[in-house]
């Protein structure tokens, strides 16, 4: 690649991709701009304006991380610090099903170590995978606060609480 | 025994507003709204009321420091980011409860004449999320958010704030970092949240449990709720109870009840009657007790400390003999270095490093030094830190050690192994 070349290619990926005029669906796009009025500020709608986003698309991508950063009036660098920070925004699509199996104290506790080699061996995959065919993928997380009903699995926001590995992969076998 | 939290819990329609309201409810933020805000402070105050998040510092004298009559906005956040491991007590009381949290919130927001809230929601929780929402709306609908609250000419937003997975949001400078809507790292003390906190202006961050207290105080009188509990720790407290129990709960109990009576009579005893090894009191950050010294002591702040541990936010870990303790200190060192937020070297490095040693300990390839190059990252992160958090691994690493280093030295490998290699 000759050095204009490099100039070029630089340029193409930096072209503002508002022309693609990436849009919420309206009720999302009414949700924040209520949201926009209250809040203190447009920077404090970030993480609503991500959660949005990931609602709407399944993840969060480049696209979408440059429309929140032009929504909240931030650098997109500060998007993409805020996306990496935490663990529940996807930086790739999901799948349909996102598998969430505690791994933390009190569930292994109770048997989390079984469910998790169930619900493995079941869908195939390990942790942070996606199947090939996108319906499910699987996570290892830390405690989602169910301890007490340990062992719980959460899939997508629904939480799956006193489980035995039979149970987990009834629940599996029983998405369609 | 007196229920402050649960009087109410599994009645018919206790999540509704109608069903709040046949309970008594609302009838706490009336009497508040008709005192002054400094009158409301001082009932907290005299209730003894201590933050139930894990810190437990005075709930009244916290809302005492915010500046009176400035310029700037105050704000009021309630931490609702339940992500201490062992601990599922806000949880339950949002899902059954959440008119009676949000009342709690609503009386401190007056006291501290906060003009906006932000109810900050761990982003794995659904029902509790949807139920806060519907809550929020419902109490919008009635008049009882929005402007001239009850002819109070006191106006209040609310916003239910949704976190995205991130154990250090529950700190409160952490949570308001995320509020503001940046990653979410804790700030350094001073300035202090009440003077500037979010946005840069007042900012009072109290957890859910604290909050769903304060109606019950208001109605009844902190007076009332002094006494009970012991001298030091007042009122009453939810522990949730997880691991090697035949009833695992979250259960609402006096201050200063019996370790023993919580296992054996709230719990049903040991799981399966296997015996127990070791009983960690207050979330995981807080120091192991073996078994026969925690079921000796109360549950209350001092009693707790005095027998070496922390009541923290009261989420009691049960740990049956046939554990490895080494295998459970494992567990909660990765998760420590996993949420560390990364801007202190000693927590950072120091989790991470704490973290694989631990594993391959763990695993029986530790290597000579090991434990004592643990004992040193527990000393050294201590207290050299911005927050809390990379104490909240030393304490599991000091105490697994001083009650269970035996188990640790156990899977070390011999010197002939380890010459042989």
């Amino acid at each position: 690649m000759s050095q204009d070349d490099h100039i070029q290619a630089a340029n193409a990926d930096d072209s503002p991709v508002t022309e693609k005029t990436l849009r919420l669906s309206p009720e999302r796009e009414a949700y924040i701009d209520d949201l926009q009025k209250r809040y203190p500020t447009k920077l404090a709608t970030l993480l609503p304006v991500l959660w949005a986003i990931q609602e709407q698309t399944g993840w969060v991508s480049k696209e979408w991380m440059e429309y929140a950063a032009q929504r909240c009036e931030c650098p997109a660098s500060h998007v993409l610090g805020v996306v990496t920070f935490y663990t529940m925004y996807h930086q790739k699509p999901a799948g349909k099903y996102h598998v969430q199996v505690c791994r933390n104290i009190s569930c292994h506790l109770r048997g989390a170590p079984g469910i998790i080699e169930a619900v493995e061996k079941k869908l195939g995959l390990e942790h942070k995978c996606v199947s090939a065919d996108g319906k499910f993928s699987l996570e290892h997380v830390e405690c989602l606060a169910g301890c007490s009903w340990a062992p719980v699995m959460q899939i997508n926001r629904t939480l799956h609480e006193e489980l035995t590995p039979e149970q987990a992969v009834r629940i599996l076998d029983e998405l369609e | 025994m007196t229920k402050v939290l649960f009087e109410h819990r599994g009645k018919a329609d206790i999540e509704t507003f109608d069903g709040w309201k046949a309970a008594g409810g609302f009838s706490a933020l009336e009497k508040a709204l008709k005192m002054t805000p400094e009158e409301v402070i001082e009932e907290v105050k005299s209730s003894g009321l201590r933050g139930r998040g894990g810190a437990g510092f005075p709930t009244g004298v916290k809302w005492g420091f915010v500046p009176k009559g400035g310029e700037k906005p105050v704000y009021l956040c309630i931490n609702a980011d339940e992500s201490e491991p062992g601990t599922c007590k806000d949880r339950v009381l949002m899902e059954e409860l959440p008119f009676m949290c949000l009342e709690g919130a609503l009386i401190a927001a007056y006291a501290i004449q906060a003009k906006m809230a932000f109810w900050y929601i761990r982003g794995e929780f659904d029902l509790s999320e949807r139920r806060m929402r519907q809550a929020v709306e419902v109490l919008r609908e009635k008049g009882l958010i929005g402007k001239n609250v009850l002819g109070s000419g006191w106006d209040i937003d609310f916003g239910v704030h949704r976190g995205a997975g991130a154990y250090v949001c529950g700190e409160e400078t952490g949570l308001i970092s995320s509020v503001e809507g940046k990653q979410g790292q804790p700030k350094l003390k001073p300035p202090f949240p009440a003077l500037e906190g979010a946005f840069g202006c007042p900012t009072i961050v109290n957890n859910v449990e604290s909050l769903a207290a304060v109606p019950w105080i208001v109605n009844h009188g902190g007076s009332k709720y002094s006494a009970l509990g012991t001298e030091k720790s007042k009122g009453t407290k939810l522990f949730s109870v997880s691991g090697a129990v035949n009833k695992p709960g979250v259960y609402e109990v006096e201050m200063g009840y019996p370790m023993a009576d919580l296992i054996n009579k709230e719990c049903g005893g040991a799981l399966n009657g296997i015996g127990l090894k070791a009983i960690i009191p207050g979330g995981s950050s807080v120091p192991v007790m073996p078994a026969d010294v925690a079921m000796k002591t109360n549950l209350d702040y001092e009693s707790v400390q005095e027998a070496g541990s922390l009541l923290g936010s009261g989420g009691v870990i049960v740990i049956d003999e046939n554990q490895s303790m080494p295998e459970l200190l494992d567990i909660l060192g990765r998760f420590y270095a996993h949420e560390s937020c990364g801007q202190c070297t000693p927590c950072r490095e120091g989790t991470g490093w704490g973290a694989r040693i631990l594993h391959r300990v763990h695993e029986g390839r530790g290597e000579q030094q090991d434990l004592e190059t643990l004992d040193r990252i527990a000393r050294f992160m201590s207290g050299t830190t911005i927050c809390f958090l990379a104490s909240s691994m030393s304490m599991p690493i000091q105490s697994f050690f001083k009650h269970f280093k035996h188990e640790f030295e156990a899977l070390m490998p011999t010197i002939d192994a380890v010459a042989g290699d």
